[in-house]
């Protein structure tokens, strides 16, 4: 494989978002859009707006988190006395009945995942914004981590159906899904929107450029 | 010979013909470029095939059982979206429908609608935007995430009832797998020159 170690937007070129084909990037202005000539889609050298796009979604997911974390997850009522449980409770629940290991599961996916996930998608921005050359093959491990891992955190959401399927009106006790479940479901599909619509391909313009 | 981008840093690498099983991989940030595969065609349509068939299963036959003293409550794979929706909470059982039923039948079907007609060597309408599609679901088809939830829920009910899992589980889990072979086995760069070099 031999490498001509240069970018395909420096040599003028345009790299096809979902066929991948190599073309050569046409001179458009103003409204024009340039097109795929294998797949026709819409063709950019790097992911409009990303950085901005990218924040938006970041910010708002946060903003989701706080809600997702604090409501009840699950109320479950049984013989004339209710119980909420936040997602926080349901780890504890899981510590006390000694299922050590699915309480480290629910944790990481529900409550980590996010976290780390916020972390990672600023630092990023920041470190593209800042113009930063440090590890660059690091941070491209680090983006490809954030969308690996993301999908995970809907464990919860999951774990929340199958229970009010099997635990029904009529049985000894009922589950109904707590107003914790939306927010929390809305803030794991915007942080994967958000995942994805960051470009890792700026990490590397940033080195790109420096080396001139 | 030809040449290709990286995706993830826009490095331009020349692919020499690829060794079947063959991987290349970004010389700068280390991301898989392509992955060449042996028989994808046959192999993604037989996957596919059967996955169609456990799919049925999961869907049809009982999934979990609880027992708890004489009650036995018996559930399907499309009881809990049901629950969600007669709860009201709309967005949810539809995200749950979308993300563990809808998706990976879509998945199913788009693939048989764009490797028949490769098999066949004829051309059907509508096959790059299919298979645009496809890839681009492909993170939101979360049906290994459904089997951790299930895994997670028998604990937790564990104390108070035993959990009885139906054929459909087996069914659903063996989907999960299969499935997984069947999109593993997609050639992307080969179809993508395909249905390109036919229009």
């Amino acid at each position: 494989m031999k490498v001509a170690l240069i970018s395909a937007r420096k040599a003028g070129m345009v790299s096809c978002h979902d066929c991948h084909l190599l073309s050569r990037m046409p001179k458009i202005s103003g409204q024009q859009v340039a097109h795929c000539p294998r797949c026709g889609v819409v063709l950019h050298q790097r992911k409009p707006n990303s950085i901005m796009r990218t924040w938006a979604l970041v910010i708002t997911a946060m903003i989701f988190y706080v809600p997702a974390n604090v409501l009840p997850m699950t109320v479950t009522s049984a013989l004339g006395t209710t119980q909420a449980d936040t997602i926080m409770s349901g780890v504890i629940y899981f510590i006390h009945s000694g299922s050590w290991e699915i309480a480290l599961v629910v944790f990481v996916a529900s409550i980590f995942i996010p976290f780390l996930k916020f972390i990672i998608i600023i630092y990023l921005l920041l470190s593209v914004q800042f113009k930063s050359i440090k590890r660059p093959r690091d941070r491209t491990i680090l983006y490809r981590i954030t969308g690996a891992v993301g999908r995970w955190s809907m464990v919860d959401i999951f774990v929340v159906t199958i229970l009010i399927a099997l635990v029904q009106l009529g049985f000894l006790a009922n589950i109904a899904a707590g107003p914790a479940a939306i927010y929390f479901a809305t803030m794991v599909v915007i942080t994967m929107v958000a995942a994805e619509s960051f470009d890792p391909r700026l990490i590397w313009d940033v080195v790109d450029e420096k080396h001139e | 010979m030809h040449q290709i981008a990286c995706h993830e840093c826009d490095l331009i690498h020349d692919i020499p013909p690829m060794p079947t099983r063959g991987a290349a991989c970004c010389v700068r940030c280390g991301a898989v470029l392509l992955r060449a595969q042996a028989n994808s065609i046959d192999r993604t349509i037989a996957w596919t095939t059967a996955g169609l068939v456990l799919y049925v299963v999961a869907v049809t036959f009982p999934f979990l059982a609880m027992r708890s003293g004489s009650i036995i409550q018996e559930t399907a794979l499309l009881t809990g979206i049901q629950q969600l929706y007669s709860q009201g909470i709309y967005m949810l059982a539809f995200l749950v429908l979308l993300t563990c039923i809808l998706i990976p039948l879509g998945q199913m079907l788009g693939l048989l609608y764009i490797f028949i007609p490769l098999k066949l060597n004829v051309r059907v309408k509508f096959a790059i935007p299919v298979f645009r599609l496809f890839q681009h679901f492909k993170p939101w088809s979360m049906m290994e995430i459904y089997m951790l939830g299930i895994l997670i829920a028998m604990v937790k009910l564990g104390k108070m009832a035993t959990i009885v899992p139906g054929l459909a589980v087996i069914a659903f889990g063996l989907l999960i797998f299969v499935l997984n072979f069947a999109i593993t086995a997609v050639d992307s760069h080969m179809v993508w020159e395909r249905l390109g070099g036919e229009s």
